[in-house]
């Protein structure tokens, strides 16, 4: 683990693996809920966890990198099921790049647990991982310029669902009705880092 | 016309309701918003009595005009700009009294970019997360005012100030950005760490409330590659492939995966809200405090 300052009031906790990642963000919540830790923003990233808003950035980074991150613990959180009719526009070329059917890409999408390693791109929008590495897909060589609100999608080692209409450039595969963002809802967000996620297949594949 | 609303008349190039922005959903993706000019719209709230973080409204180099349906007391401040009441010049970095039904003009900003906007009793759309404001990188808050928007206000909690003209600073003739350097500074070549801080770099006409992009030397990578996203803070200074650094300013995404060769000062971004382009800059880097 290493920290890095950032500004005069922000630190950045890099560690070595998204796992390790999410064991120091469980951690570092644990430690705002106990009252041990003050900070406006705590922002898990994909190797990373900003502190932003921090008194004091050079006690926490020798105090943080002399720590021994417990491990998340595994059933912590409640699952979110979100509904997918797989029958997206890039189906076809996932299971292409799979090496299996399309309803096979349906079935191996949805037996796996995911778990929202961190949120960015737009508002509610998480980055979901629980595929095993042989089934990471590239970027779509063009993004799209809309891609619908709802459609559940694929990039890099990630799953994520667009909470709204925007342009987009990772693999659709499906859709779901689950509304993932709403403003005048307590939370507004479905999905924030550390939820677990299952994808229930619905439909026609 | 007795109820507390503000009618837009004219919304001129880009007019935001904004307050102190949102913080602490930066987990969700959520950007904090907020006036780019945060001393400025603190100045005109107290002006009409309004606590500090009264939503207020923020022009962009045209002005906007407004006609309320009830007496207000309004005050204009930031970027330097006439302002006209049915016509009438009236005084601008003062509380000035606006009839029921007369038409205030905030014209064109003379230096600066960036006029506020504030009326007594606030302008009260529904707050998103605690905050009007708008912003513009993932359109939460209300939209950018067009002609015709009504705008529900407050109640009128406290006096006007009585100052006839409060001193605000002038927009930049140059922008002096300290930088404290890191934690990316290690992707990039001691000579391109050593442009950066000493070499003049512009504004570009490219610049918006989500970053302060620039023009000058572009900064050379040391290693090749990308970086998995990581959070982004206020200040935050990314170099995207063309090696041009970009500041992030208050609508900035919450990560990204560009490295941050350094951090500019929080006190020293509201005069980047008021740099039109062209406008000189100078990275000075100083030690972490």
């Amino acid at each position: 683990m290493r920290a890095l300052p950032v500004g005069d009031s922000a630190l950045l906790v890099e560690v070595t693996s998204g796992e390790e990642a999410q064991a120091l963000h469980a951690e570092l919540l644990r430690r705002r809920s106990e009252g041990t830790l003050t900070v406006r923003e705590i922002v898990p990233a994909a190797r990373t966890v900003l502190l932003d808003g921090l008194a004091d950035p050079v006690r926490w980074a020798s105090e943080l990198t002399t720590t021994d991150l417990p491990p998340v613990p595994p059933r912590a959180r409640e699952v979110v099921e979100l509904p997918v009719r797989y029958a997206g526009p890039d189906l076809a070329d996932v299971a292409a790049h799979w090496g299996v059917s399309e309803q096979e890409v349906a079935r191996i999408h949805a037996s796996a647990e995911y778990r929202v390693a961190f949120c960015g791109f737009a508002p509610g929008f998480g980055y979901l991982t629980g595929l095993p590495p042989l089934y990471d897909v590239p970027r779509r060589a063009t993004p799209r310029t809309a891609v619908p609100a709802g459609s559940v999608a694929l990039a890099g080692p990630y799953t994520g669902v667009y909470p709204r209409s925007s342009p987009g450039g990772w693999q659709l595969i499906g859709t779901t009705d689950t509304v993932l963002w709403d403003h005048t809802r307590v939370p507004a967000a479905l999905l924030s880092p550390g939820t677990r996620v299952r994808f229930v297949p619905v439909g026609a594949a | 016309m007795t109820d507390r609303a503000l009618a837009v008349v004219r919304a001129g190039a880009l007019t935001t309701v904004q307050d102190r922005g949102r913080p602490g959903h930066a987990h969700l993706g959520v950007p904090r918003a907020g006036a780019l000019d945060g001393p400025a719209a603190a100045l005109v709230n107290r002006l009409v009595g309004n606590p500090v973080e009264a939503a207020v409204l923020e022009t962009t180099l045209n002005g906007c005009a407004v006609r309320p349906r009830s007496t207000v007391t309004v005050a204009v401040g930031g970027a330097p700009c006439p302002v006209t009441l049915d016509g009438r010049p009236v005084a601008w970095g003062a509380p000035v009294r606006v009839p029921a039904g007369a038409l205030l003009e905030v014209g064109a900003a003379v230096r600066g970019v960036r006029s506020y906007v504030a009326v007594s009793g606030g302008v009260a759309v529904e707050p998103v997360l605690g905050s009007r404001s708008t912003d513009l990188l993932s359109g939460l808050g209300p939209a950018p005012l067009t002609d015709g928007t009504v705008l529900p206000l407050g109640p009128v909690l406290a006096p006007h100030a009585r100052v006839d003209v409060a001193p605000q600073p002038s927009p930049p003739a140059e922008l002096v950005l300290r930088v404290t350097l890191g934690p990316r500074d290690d992707w990039f070549t001691p000579e391109a760490v050593r442009t950066f801080t000493s070499r003049p770099y512009r504004v570009s006409p490219a610049s918006n409330r989500i970053g302060l992009r620039t023009e000058g030397p572009s900064l050379e990578r040391a290693r090749p590659g990308e970086l998995p996203s990581e959070g982004m803070v206020l200040g935050a200074v990314q170099v995207p492939p063309d090696g041009r650094p970009v500041v992030f300013l208050a609508d900035h995404p919450t990560t990204g995966g560009y490295p941050v060769i350094g951090v500019v000062r929080a006190v020293d971004l509201s005069a980047t809200a008021q740099a039109l382009p062209g406008t000189p800059i100078r990275f000075v880097a100083v030690r972490r405090r």
